[in-house]
């Protein structure tokens, strides 16, 4: 027990007495479960349906003759392909919500940030050395590395909270008044008065997810070439794999 | 009170038949969308009820309000609805002026104190001491809150009144303020537009007689019946709009054929009015028949959403015009130029590692 205690200051804190224990005998750590995995990919699909989609609804594609108006249905599919991928995604946020309550460690992640843990912020300022090529050496992490734990929290967690919200909000306005999702998120429209606003801040919305998504996929493969763990095998496997046997 | 008229009599008076009354019932029953159970009690009212006192104030504005309201088609002709309510003060309309005017307007809130309802056009500018709008030599922010402490109720006309239209664009250097910010203790219902519609002005007022209740309001305070819906959710352009067929430009083939404005800019799908029903002088077209975008003016701010004719609104945050897509454009340009210097340097500096490894293995050897 001794390796762990002292493993505990030098490890991410992520990294739980058990996993330490793997690590000193096997070089892999069973990290993120099924189901987490499951959703990281529907939640990637469906953003990417979002994004496509998304664009298209706030600038259309160019006008088609393809029959009479009312047997095409061209934007009328990219619209209601845009609301079933929504809904898709608020599912799987809701399900993954619930995961972090009854899942792993390790689903608990992206939605607490751990602010108040001096090691962390110790441990963030690595992770900035490190991307600024100020550190030679990249640290071990089971879980997220802190950096990336800071981005899903921002990117993800408030991102795509604030993206479902506005997004109801415009939904409901087709569903209509007397509806329930104008009874939840109808408030919102009004309380920021004209509805063009609200179309407004969900499209940059969707650029903020974008450029998430550009840096996430980067660092991962980054990550996978040049640290010392697993990274993009791991949210396939579930199974973080190490690259050497040292703890630190 | 029981000198005024009833609307009954005065209708007669006005040489229109009972069948013409009744007709007239219907009608407002319809475009209030009641059942026809209610067209009888509608007459009944009418019959029986004097005439509500309407006392009609004007801030700054333009007088879009009054223009319309006196060109409503159903309820019959504008002597009549100017006949319906007893309009003791409105300087627009009324033959009196200056000192006489003014005597009028205190004539009447000492009359029907408290039982009055005040009709707002356009709205206090609260700047400089509400310098900015004078009415019979005092500012008007004056004038309201005296004329609205002893009303019933009010309603506040056109975009101007309820939001604050062009006079509280950005950047509102007289502080134009919607009266709702000003008269917190009255119900107000905020009948937006600008202007509102004929229709729709005078279907309020007759609700208001006919129940002697407010209309349903929805959250923002308008009437639920007229702003219910979005003008996008009844246009008859809509199939267009499913369908993927959108006018391009003004004068293309798609603008002939009546397809969806959307492209250009039509504010539809974010404004709550009854234009694609109702209408406009007496039912006969409105913007979008007619070939041109919803410019949104019944909407919170519509004149600070940018260009009436782009969809994606401009963005003036940043100095210059560009609208989300090329600010998040830029945004990710710049991140993807960052993350493709971050990999080559990464790379470089792998690179170097290798072979100052393979140098101190070298040496070791």
């Amino acid at each position: 027990m001794s390796l762990s205690t002292e493993a505990d200051t030098v490890l991410t804190n992520d990294a739980t007495d058990q996993d330490i224990a793997t690590i000193t005998r096997r070089t892999s750590v069973y990290v993120y479960e099924a189901p987490v995995r499951l959703w990281h990919w529907i939640n990637a699909l469906a953003i990417i349906v979002l994004i496509v989609t998304g664009y298209l609804i706030g600038s259309p594609p160019p006008s088609m003759q393809i029959a009479e108006a009312t047997h095409q249905f061209v934007f009328g599919y990219i619209r209601f392909a845009h609301f079933a991928a929504g809904m898709i995604m608020t599912v799987g946020f809701f399900g993954r919500i619930y995961w972090a309550f009854v899942g792993n460690h390790h689903s608990k992640q992206m939605f607490l940030l751990p602010f108040w843990k001096a090691t962390w912020w110790t441990e963030v300022w690595h992770e900035i050395k490190w991307y600024a090529f100020l550190e030679n050496t990249p640290k071990k992490y089971v879980g997220h590395n802190p950096l990336a734990q800071i981005a899903m929290f921002f990117f993800m967690t408030i991102g795509m909270t604030f993206m479902i919200v506005t997004g109801f909000a415009l939904y409901a306005e087709g569903i209509g008044q007397g509806s329930w999702q104008d009874a939840i998120f109808g408030p919102l429209r009004d309380w920021i008065g004209n509805s063009q606003v609200l179309h407004q801040i969900h499209h940059l919305g969707m650029w903020f997810i974008l450029i998430f998504m550009m840096i996430h996929i980067y660092a991962a493969i980054r990550e996978d070439i040049m640290s010392r763990q697993s990274m993009v095998s791991t949210m396939i496997s579930g199974t973080r794999t190490f690259k050497d046997d040292k703890v630190d | 009170m029981s000198q005024i008229e009833t609307f009954y009599d005065v209708m007669r008076r006005q040489g229109i038949t009972r069948r013409s009354f009744m007709k007239y019932c219907s009608l407002t029953a319809a475009a209030l969308g009641l059942g026809p159970s209610f067209v009888p009690k509608i007459a009944h009212a009418m019959e029986t009820k004097p005439r509500t006192p309407v006392i009609w104030i004007n801030g700054l504005e333009c007088t879009c309000c009054s223009e319309s309201f006196i060109r409503g088609a159903h309820p019959l002709a504008k002597d009549v609805v100017l006949s319906m309510i007893s309009l003791d003060y409105s300087h627009v309309l009324m033959a009196a002026a200056g000192e006489a005017a003014e005597a009028a307007l205190e004539e009447a809130i000492e009359k029907y104190k408290g039982n009055y309802i005040l009709a707002v056009e356009g709205n206090p500018p609260l700047n400089e001491d509400g310098m900015f709008c004078i009415n019979a030599g005092k500012p008007f922010v004056e004038q309201l809150r005296h004329v609205a402490k002893d009303a019933k109720a009010i309603i506040s006309w056109g975009a101007c009144a309820s939001y604050g239209c062009v006079q509280a664009a950005k950047p509102n250097p007289t502080q134009a303020t919607p009266v709702h910010k000003v008269i917190k203790d009255k119900p107000i219902i905020k009948v937006p537009g600008c202007p509102p519609i004929a229709e729709v002005m005078t279907g309020v007022i007759t609700y208001m007689l006919t129940f002697d209740r407010l209309p349903e309001l929805d959250r923002q305070g308008r009437p639920a019946m007229f702003y219910g819906q979005r003008i996008h959710d009844k246009c008859y352009r809509r199939p267009h709009f499913d369908a993927g067929q959108f006018v391009e430009h003004w004068d293309d083939e798609n603008a002939r054929k009546g397809y969806c404005l959307y492209k250009v800019g039509c504010k539809g799908p974010t404004t709550y009015n009854a234009c694609s029903t109702v209408r406009w002088n007496e039912g006969t077209s409105f913007p979008i028949q007619s070939g041109h975008g919803c410019i949104g003016c019944s909407e919170d701010g519509f004149w600070d959403q940018g260009s009436f004719y782009n969809r994606v609104t401009d963005l003036t945050q940043f100095g210059v015009e560009a609208n989300a897509d090329q600010v998040g454009m830029a945004a990710a340009g710049v991140v993807g130029g960052g993350i493709a210097l971050h990999a080559a340097v990464s790379a470089l500096k792998s690179a170097q590692k290798k072979s100052q490894d393979h140098v101190s293995e070298n040496e070791e050897a």
